[in-house]
């Protein structure tokens, strides 16, 4: 069907998705009438090898995952731009190819550049 | 122009119905096939009491599970508790509506197929992060923090190891890639893509929180990671999330590097009459070639010992990503040579 926004084929996916929760909602909830539930203060506490827990679970943690967060975020960006190039590579032809590797060394500039900052580095 | 419209929804349903029940048959067999391979490569039996040769273990498991007391501990986050397995399945399963299982088939053959489980899978990730922060035990946490860093940095490394797949078969619709690779000389992009095939193999293993990138779920140091506080069948659909997360995998590398349905050229010619016995020798290709790369994931996880995460971390970020960049240039140069 030219001219629609929302092709005829994407209704499967659409199917699916709906098919696999209503499959997790099925399963729990004929689940729900055979299984026992029995809890109690103790059953519902949060498993801490055995022990009372201690203080909260949520704490702060190294500011080393927002790097890598920030890392991926600007990566990942480049990932998704290289996928247009190459699905249409032999049709934009040498200019872009050009343009494309412009981009790529432009980029691994700012990758050794993280690098001597060791934004790599887990243990520093 | 309504009929129609209606005997396509059918045909959709019904190829849903069947990816479903073999996903789930999949899967029950996967842990079969798992403990079995494991077990022989350890000098032991593995399962051996329910069925013949235990063959119907994994079903046993599902229903001791099924019949398990669902806990929810009183200091959950009690919404995202709930709804992080429900992102986990519905991620990795509606990933399989665009692999072809043979020549055309596909519940939804969109012309963005390789994009679209990229997404899936990066949505994969809310599932172990939320499971991770909604149960609010130490272990969980740890495990859910360690998954999404993990998690992002290997997509990065997948993203690139696919984009010599792309120059080379100029499209992400799976069918595409696979009717491609059976135009091109050596039949198999894993042979011009070597690189990208071992980039990508790495980054599915870290991705599927396999081994020897299981950190998130090291039980030696977080018991069980992310799904220490999940019980009974909510716990089963986690597990069942990750095996089916497998699947999806391997059939990525079955389809970008294996050649996917395809069969040697002197078949076709053989039995150009019946379309329907070529159908059926394609599913069972593509089927072998998945199975083979599930055991390559078992094999590994009887060989191997897990990496530190300081290690996993280098290697994803310092080995990998530079490798597929240079693989992208070294195929794009050799495409622009050729033409």
């Amino acid at each position: 069907m030219p001219g629609t926004f929302l092709p005829s084929n994407y209704i499967g996916i659409a199917i699916f998705l709906l098919v696999a929760i209503g499959f997790c909602v099925v399963s729990l909830g004929i689940g729900y009438f055979v299984r026992p539930l029995r809890p109690y203060d103790e059953k519902k506490t949060i498993y801490e090898s055995g022990m009372e827990p201690i203080g909260e679970p949520r704490q702060r943690f190294a500011v080393k995952y927002y790097i890598i967060a920030i890392m991926f975020v600007v990566f990942d960006v480049e990932a998704i731009f290289l996928y247009p190039w190459a699905i249409s590579f032999k049709k934009i032809g040498l200019y872009a190819f050009i343009e494309m590797v412009l981009f790529i060394v432009v980029l691994l500039i700012g990758y050794f550049y993280a690098w001597k900052k060791d934004a790599f580095e887990w243990d520093k | 122009m309504i009929n129609e419209t209606l005997y396509n929804l059918i045909i959709t349903i019904i190829k849903i119905i069947v990816v479903l029940s073999v996903a789930m048959l999949h899967v029950a067999f996967a842990v079969y096939f798992e403990r079995k391979t494991i077990g022989h490569m350890q000098r032991r039996l593995g399962p051996m009491e329910v069925g013949p040769h235990g063959i119907l273990q994994s079903f046993a498991d599902v229903i001791k599970l099924f019949f398990k007391e669902d806990l929810v501990p009183a200091s959950a986050d009690k919404p995202l508790f709930y709804i992080a397995p429900v992102i986990g399945i519905a991620a990795t399963m509606v990933s399989l509506s665009v692999v072809p299982f043979f020549n055309g088939f596909a519940i939804a053959n969109i012309k963005v197929g390789l994009l679209f489980l990229f997404a899936m899978s990066s949505l994969g990730a809310y599932a172990v992060i939320l499971a991770g922060w909604a149960s609010n035990s130490k272990y969980s946490f740890l495990g859910g923090m360690r998954s999404s860093a993990q998690v992002i940095s290997y997509e990065v490394s997948m993203g690139l190891s696919l984009v010599g797949v792309m120059i080379m078969a100029e499209s992400l619709n799976l069918n595409d890639i696979v009717a491609a690779q059976q135009n091109f000389p050596t039949r198999l992009y894993i042979i011009p893509q070597f690189i990208g095939f071992v980039v990508f193999v790495l980054s599915a293993m870290a991705e599927t929180n396999r081994v020897p990138f299981d950190l998130p779920e090291a039980e030696q140091e977080l018991v069980a990671g992310y799904f220490t506080e999940y019980s009974g069948m909510r716990f089963a659909l986690f597990f069942l999330a990750e095996y089916i997360g497998m699947l999806v995998m391997s059939s990525v590398a079955v389809v970008c590097f294996l050649g996917g349905w395809g069969l040697p050229g002197f078949i076709y010619s053989i039995f150009s009459g019946s379309s329907i016995f070529i159908s059926i020798l394609e599913v069972i290709c593509f089927l072998f070639k998945l199975y083979m790369c599930m055991f390559f994931y078992y094999w590994v996880r009887s060989t191997l010992p897990r990496y530190r995460y300081d290690q996993l971390m280098s290697l994803g970020w310092k080995i990998l990503i530079p490798v597929s960049v240079f693989n992208i240039l070294i195929t794009g140069t050799i495409k622009m040579l050729v033409q």
